[in-house]
């Protein structure tokens, strides 16, 4: 069973579709004991990373999150959810993510040329930096959908795609049984249904 | 390379798509779900729905559909049409569109693009703009172009940007319907005002349209049209093929 998480940011209508769509039935919950028996885990997100990463404080799930997560269970962070993996972001000030994965988000503004509109909205193209089984129906190249402002720098050997806006920008994230896309798959057309649907079939 | 996004735009009453879509292949023209699959599959990068319903039975309409549409098709859903409070944001939010277009509303209240990019983040604000020029000035208009309100239009962007709006679709009400393509004077003139992306709107008569858009406003990041596309003028495939042609970046479909 796969278990979005539910902790009170941002409308899942959208992400559970998708998942309907590619033949997975999914279940929204904030209950410990659901997503403690689940076989794998979405943690998705937009907003503000502190008000995010504050509600699922609030709702005591973080410390789930975490818990699953170094069990073994698949995670696939999506979008602020990716963002939230890390240990950082310094989104209006600086606060501490979950610290799955090694490494800051930032901000574009000062990063990227002058002229390039932020947030970036659009369809990116992905850049395989590695393999992975994520990719396993998608390829180099393929478009995805992103709206961010802020974006993943990582410290240890995540990264497994990338896009390129102004300079080359964390797209997809990987470590172990950790996944994450910062862009949204569930608006990615079918290359992001197919993302979807690799990380579905994970054993 | 982020690409130039191609965005139809439907037209909806009482939960059907009016304005005489006319496509051989499908079965039902009217249908928001059929056509906007339609779109989806032909490479749309994105689509427009505006619900032009005066009644709240229309409304209720509109958003059974637009949860039908959003369960079945997954590029970004954007909604326009009646909003004029957080409510409305709130309503077309919860039945699956993931960013909401604001005109008059946001005139009556401009207070509005700020309580809701406050709540729903920037990204999910779009300040649709009808502009025409009156004494050498690009106005506002407001209720579907027909009122003058009297603002300057680049001024007006602007404020509405600082207040949070992530996106400006402007549409040159001098351009529209006149099918000689789009106000590029005009839209230079919000290029340069702001650092959200820009939509253009009103006038494409032919795929080169698109073409001179991109080619001579590389600032502006989509393309909006309806009648060219409904009518099938303009197939999105085959526009695509031809700005890749020109050297500029779009997502191709496989």
């Amino acid at each position: 069973m796969i278990v979005i998480i539910d902790y009170g940011v941002g409308n899942l209508f959208s992400l559970s579709s998708s998942f309907r769509a590619i033949g997975y039935d999914v279940v929204i919950s904030r209950e410990r004991e659901v997503i403690e028996k689940a076989d794998k885990l979405i943690l998705p997100g937009v907003g503000a990373f502190e008000d995010a990463v504050k509600k699922l404080r609030d709702s005591g799930l973080d410390e789930t999150v975490i818990q699953q997560a170094k069990k073994g269970t698949p995670l696939m962070g999506i979008c602020l959810g990716m963002q939230m993996l890390f240990e950082k972001s310094y989104e209006y000030g600086e606060h501490e993510g979950l610290g799955l994965l090694k490494g800051d988000v930032i901000g574009m503004a000062g990063a990227i040329p002058e002229d390039l509109n932020i947030p970036h909205i659009g369809w990116n193209a992905l850049i395989f930096k590695k393999d992975n089984p994520l990719f396993k129906y998608i390829s180099n190249g393929d478009f995805v959908y992103f709206v961010h402002s802020y974006y993943a720098v990582a410290r240890d050997d995540s990264v497994i795609a990338t896009t390129e806006y102004g300079k080359e920008m964390t797209a997809m994230v990987a470590k172990g049984n950790i996944f994450g896309c910062q862009f949204h798959p569930e608006k990615s057309g079918d290359v992001g249904l197919n993302i979807l649907k690799a990380f579905c079939e994970m054993e | 390379m982020i690409t130039k996004r191609i965005i139809p735009c439907l037209d909806v009453k009482d939960g059907r798509v009016v304005k005489g879509v006319n496509f051989a292949n499908l079965s039902d023209v009217s249908s928001p779900v059929a056509l906007g699959k339609f779109y989806s599959d032909c490479g749309a990068d994105e689509l427009v729905f505006y619900d032009i319903t005066a009644s709240s039975d229309g409304r209720k309409l509109f958003t059974d559909i637009l949860t039908e549409v959003a369960r079945n098709i997954f590029i970004p859903l954007t909604v326009g049409g009646g909003i004029n409070t957080l409510d409305d944001f709130d309503r077309v939010l919860k039945c699956g569109a993931d960013k909401v277009s604001v005109n008059s509303g946001a005139i009556k209240n401009p207070e509005l693009v700020k309580e809701a990019a406050l709540k729903y983040g920037d990204q999910c604000v779009v300040i649709s703009v009808d502009a025409k020029r009156v004494d050498g000035h690009f106005r506002v208009f407001a209720k579907g172009g027909r009122e003058d309100t009297g603002m300057e239009a680049i001024s007006w962007v602007k404020r509405c940007v600082q207040n949070g709006a992530g996106e400006v679709v402007l549409n040159s009400i001098d351009t529209d319907g006149v099918k000689k393509g789009f106000d590029l004077k005009m839209l230079e003139a919000v290029c340069d005002a702001v650092n959200v992306p820009v939509i253009a709107s009103g006038g494409a008569g032919s795929a080169q349209d698109f073409v001179t858009l991109f080619q001579t406003l590389p600032g502006v990041s989509a393309g909006l049209a309806a009648s060219i596309f409904h009518f099938g003028q303009v197939q999105i495939s085959d526009l695509k093929q031809l700005l890749k042609q020109n050297g500029i970046p779009v997502r191709l479909t496989r």
